[in-house]
């Protein structure tokens, strides 16, 4: 009593944070607050979290708004990033260091010391434990103990008295120090996604077909400059055959450095294009506004002989089939046509769905047929005439979505996670194995005496143990 | 030969190896034993197949290298996987400890899983893969991540067990646990299945039935009559499991199982769980959503999800090191993060989804 009356209040919070309970009490104010913060969505219109709460608790509409109310000046509509979760990451973060400090010096002491050898009254005490006679001489039987010993793993050491030699050896001393590496690899990360929000960005950037930029965009319009220029070549989204399934989002980028191209690449989701430690997700993408009849429709025409030619062509203008008198002109555009029931064309997207262009064909100048060229459907590329002309692409109407980062703590972030599976495997899978081997001569036999001990995972050390004393028994009868 | 057959070949004989392990339970019968334990082998090789015929079907369907198309990216495949991972650890315990009496529990979360899936009525087509899936993370971070559940389950299992065997006294606080805990779960999967039985025709997608008719034949009946019945029958059925928990006590006493060995398996099956979920399920998500959308971590509710059943099993794994935590208050932690898994695997899917619009992109 007297004892504790003594400790300074510096110690004695020292005292609290060097404890496992603050951990769990702090697991479980984690846990428990981020429950609240997946049920009531981060960041959103309130209107969306007062339906949240009618529908969970059947309160009334006015009702809801006034717990939304408590619950944002709490602090819960943003709560990952409120000041009382910042302190509850900060108390792990410090009950981490000072229960890591508190302890580690002595394990390290622990991990240090060399195993040594035992009297053999201690041996019979372990919990891995075997005694047994075999007829011979003690530096006979060495040798076949110690190769059992080395062929189990262990390279084992000798310590010979009077009468008796004794053979021992350890492995995985270090992986005490698991635990300790665990918890390291937790701050490196917590250390890590700091550096990435003081000195890294996130940012948005849609950048139309053919255009450059050398600038990204935060939330509220604000502008981040990139250091070098980035332009859209081509976006194109790839379906699945015969499917209104996207199967891939492809932008070609370029990047520019003082005008000269420095990098070209075509990035899809979950292959970005990194430059400058600046990083580009494609994201989205859409129709640049009011750009629907400006754009360059590719389109390659084949006439019935195969002779064929690439075509750059704006809205309303006409071309010639490749050695033929046969010209087409495009009359209209549909950025997603569909058929109503009746077979009358519509457009039922504004985006890029299933791009169409309308041409009206003529031959010598007199009108021949006319139709509906989609650029998903080779089928409609085939004219009655013979002739095709095939829709490559409309370009310079979409925009590619991009997000833009950086995050110089991305690294640390991973390096964080390769010590942490190194951490884990050595706390969970790796144990500190000891074991003696006694040899005492007695009357013209050997008296064995084996014990060993594992801090995790005795069973297969126990299994191991069992083999080697059935390989030295064998491996003696061999040797006679 | 298509998957499907192979996949009900699998269910059906998980369902009767689920009735023969409880009957060898009952009567103890090596005979039966022998059967129950070849007809899950028998399963498990059918599904294994099953699998493996889906992964082929996937990758002609969508025209992929073998490493992207797992048959691992819905909730169909997930819980067939999960089923797997489950038997696989059954089995490598039965022979390991070369004991049956596991197999009464592990089998009949295997069926229901199977069952619950027929139940839903959720989509069983093969879907070719969103760009966002497109990752050779997926793959790893899926099939981690339920091994990982897997083993959770297993240490639920014996979590529970432990409880039901070190519990004397109907008013001691892990008794009341054990039998609540039970209780709840299995009027859940009954409310499941009435829903199911009532609602059948009407429903056309997992997601329609989950938002639209969990527990409408039940609980959210519309009928306040019938939802004050089901409330009442549910605490009825609770305190019988309450009152006569003593039997299942006595049954799996007999199975010369001690506490210890459960408690052992308990933290074995989450010592190794507890590695394979921080690097498949937490560190590879992180790097897929690093990869795919620039943020490896936004706090979404399934990564939330997720982080809170990591801390759970980290509450687990440092109780143990607490004075006078050793024991019930331990296995009750076990058993909770399972809940926390469940959770994290189903719940944020279909049911925040009905809150946010989460689960429909
Ligand atoms: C507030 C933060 C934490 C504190 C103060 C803390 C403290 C401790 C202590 C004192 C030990 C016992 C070490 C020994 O046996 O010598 C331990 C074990 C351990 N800790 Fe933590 N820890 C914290 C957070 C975490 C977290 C977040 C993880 C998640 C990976 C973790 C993983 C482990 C593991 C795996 C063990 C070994 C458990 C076992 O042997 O069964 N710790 N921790």
């Amino acid at each position: 009593m007297t004892e504790e009356k003594k400790k300074s209040l510096f110690d004695r919070i020292w005292d609290v944070f060097a404890s496992v309970k603050l951990a769990i009490i702090i697991f479980a104010l984690i846990a428990m607050t981020s429950v609240v913060g997946t049920v009531i969505e981060q960041q959103a219109e309130p209107e969306k979290n007062i339906q949240v709460l009618v529908k969970m608790f059947g309160v009334s509409h006015d009702t809801a708004h006034s717990i939304l109310g408590v619950l944002d000046s709490l602090g819960f509509t943003n709560m990952y990033h409120s000041w009382w979760f910042l302190a509850f990451l900060l108390l792990f973060a410090a009950n981490l260091i000072i229960c890591s400090l508190e302890r580690l010096p002595r394990i390290w002491k622990l991990v240090q010391e060399k195993i040594r050898p035992v009297p053999a009254p201690y041996l019979e005490k372990m919990s891995i434990k075997h005694a047994f006679a075999i007829p011979g001489k003690a530096s006979g039987l060495k040798d076949t103990v110690a190769a059992a010993l080395r062929s189990g793993g262990f390279k084992p050491a000798e310590a010979a008295e009077a009468a008796a030699v004794q053979l021992y050896a350890e492995k995985g001393n270090y992986s005490r120090l698991g635990v300790y590496i665990t918890h390291l690899s937790i701050l490196i990360i917590l250390a890590g996604a700091i550096i990435g929000i003081f000195f890294g960005f996130n940012a948005f950037l849609n950048l139309p077909e053919g255009e450059t930029t050398s600038v990204a965009y935060k939330d509220r319009g604000i502008e981040v400059p990139l250091g070098f220029e980035m332009r859209c070549d081509n976006f194109e989204v790839e379906f699945y055959p015969n499917s209104e399934m996207p199967k891939a989002y492809k932008s070609w980028l370029t990047v520019l450095k003082n005008g000269q191209e420095v990098m070209k690449k075509a990035i899809v989701v979950n292959d970005p294009l990194t430059y400058q430690g600046i990083t580009f997700y494609q994201s989205s993408y859409g129709m640049v506004p009011n750009s629907a009849g400006r754009g360059v429709l590719i389109l390659r025409a084949v006439s019935k002989e195969g002779k064929s030619e690439q075509l750059n062509l704006k809205f309303g203008t006409t071309f010639t089939i490749p050695g033929t008198t046969v010209t087409g002109t495009i009359r209209d555009f549909s950025p997603a046509l569909s058929f109503d029931q009746g077979g009358n064309p519509f457009t039922y997207s504004d985006q890029m769905t299933n791009p169409a262009i309308y041409v009206e064909f003529a031959d010598k100048g007199t009108r021949s047929f006319s139709g509906w060229i989609l650029k998903r459907f080779p089928r409609t590329w085939d004219l009655p005439d013979g002739n095709r002309v095939e829709f490559l692409d409309y370009w310079g109407v979409q925009y590619t979505g991009m997000q833009v980062r950086k995050d110089p703590g991305v690294v640390i972030v991973y390096l964080g996670c390769i010590i942490m599976a190194v951490g884990l495997y050595m706390t969970f899978f790796m144990s500190h194995r000891r074991v003696w081997v006694s040899l005492t001569e007695e009357k013209g036999s050997v008296k064995v005496l084996i014990g060993a001990s594992a801090n995790r995972n005795r069973a297969s050390l126990e299994r191991k143990i069992e083999k080697m004393v059935s390989v030295i028994s064998a491996g003696h009868k061999g040797g006679k | 030969m298509n998957s499907s057959v192979f996949f009900g070949l699998a269910t059906i004989a998980y369902i009767f190896a689920m009735i023969l392990y409880i009957s060898y339970l009952a009567f103890r019968k090596s005979t039966v034993g022998i059967v129950a334990t070849t007809l899950t082998i028998a399963g498990f090789v059918s599904q294994t197949f099953a699998i493996l015929l889906r992964w082929a079907e996937f990758k002609e369907i969508g025209g992929m290298g073998w490493l992207r198309a797992v048959p691992l990216t819905n909730l169909y495949e997930s819980l067939i996987f999960f089923v797997w991972c489950l038997i696989l650890a059954y089995l490598i315990i039965e022979f390991k400890y070369r004991n049956r009496s596991f197999g009464a529990f592990i089998t009949p979360v295997a069926a229901l899983a199977l069952a619950f899936i027929d139940i839903s009525g959720m989509s069983k087509n093969i879907q070719p893969l969103v760009p966002a899936l497109q990752s050779n993370w997926l793959l790893a971070h899926v099939m981690m991540s339920f091994i990982s559940y897997a083993l959770f389950a297993v240490s639920f299992s014996t979590g529970l067990m432990y409880l039901i065997v070190r519990s004397e006294e109907r008013t001691e606080g892990s008794y009341i646990f054990w039998t609540v805990t039970l209780g709840i779960f299995v009027v859940v999967l009954a409310a499941m299945g009435l829903d199911y039985l009532t609602f059948k025709m009407a429903v056309k997608s997992q997601e329609e039935f989950i938002k639209g008719y969990l527990f409408r034949a039940t609980f959210r009946n519309e009928s306040a009559a019938i939802s004050l019945v089901s409330v009442a029958v549910s605490a009825a059925f609770i305190f019988l499991v309450w009152r006569y928990g003593g039997i299942l006590k006595k049954i799996i006493s007999s199975f010369n199982i001690s506490a210890d060995t459960l408690d052992d398996l308990t933290y074995k099956s989450i010592a190794i769980g507890f590695p394979i979920f921080t690097l498949g399920g937490l560190i590879f998500g992180a790097i897929w959503a690093d990869q795919a959308w620039g943020k490896y971590w936004t706090w979404d509710p399934k990564e939330t999800w997720s982080l809170i059943t990591w801390f759970f099993y980290a509450f687990y794994l440092h109780s143990r090191l607490m004075r006078g935590w050793k024991g019930r208050k331990v296995a009750a932690v076990a058993v909770l993060g399972f809940v926390a898994v469940i959770f994290t695997y189903l719940g944020v899917n279909l049911l925040l989804s009905g809150l946010h619009s989460y689960g429909s992109q």
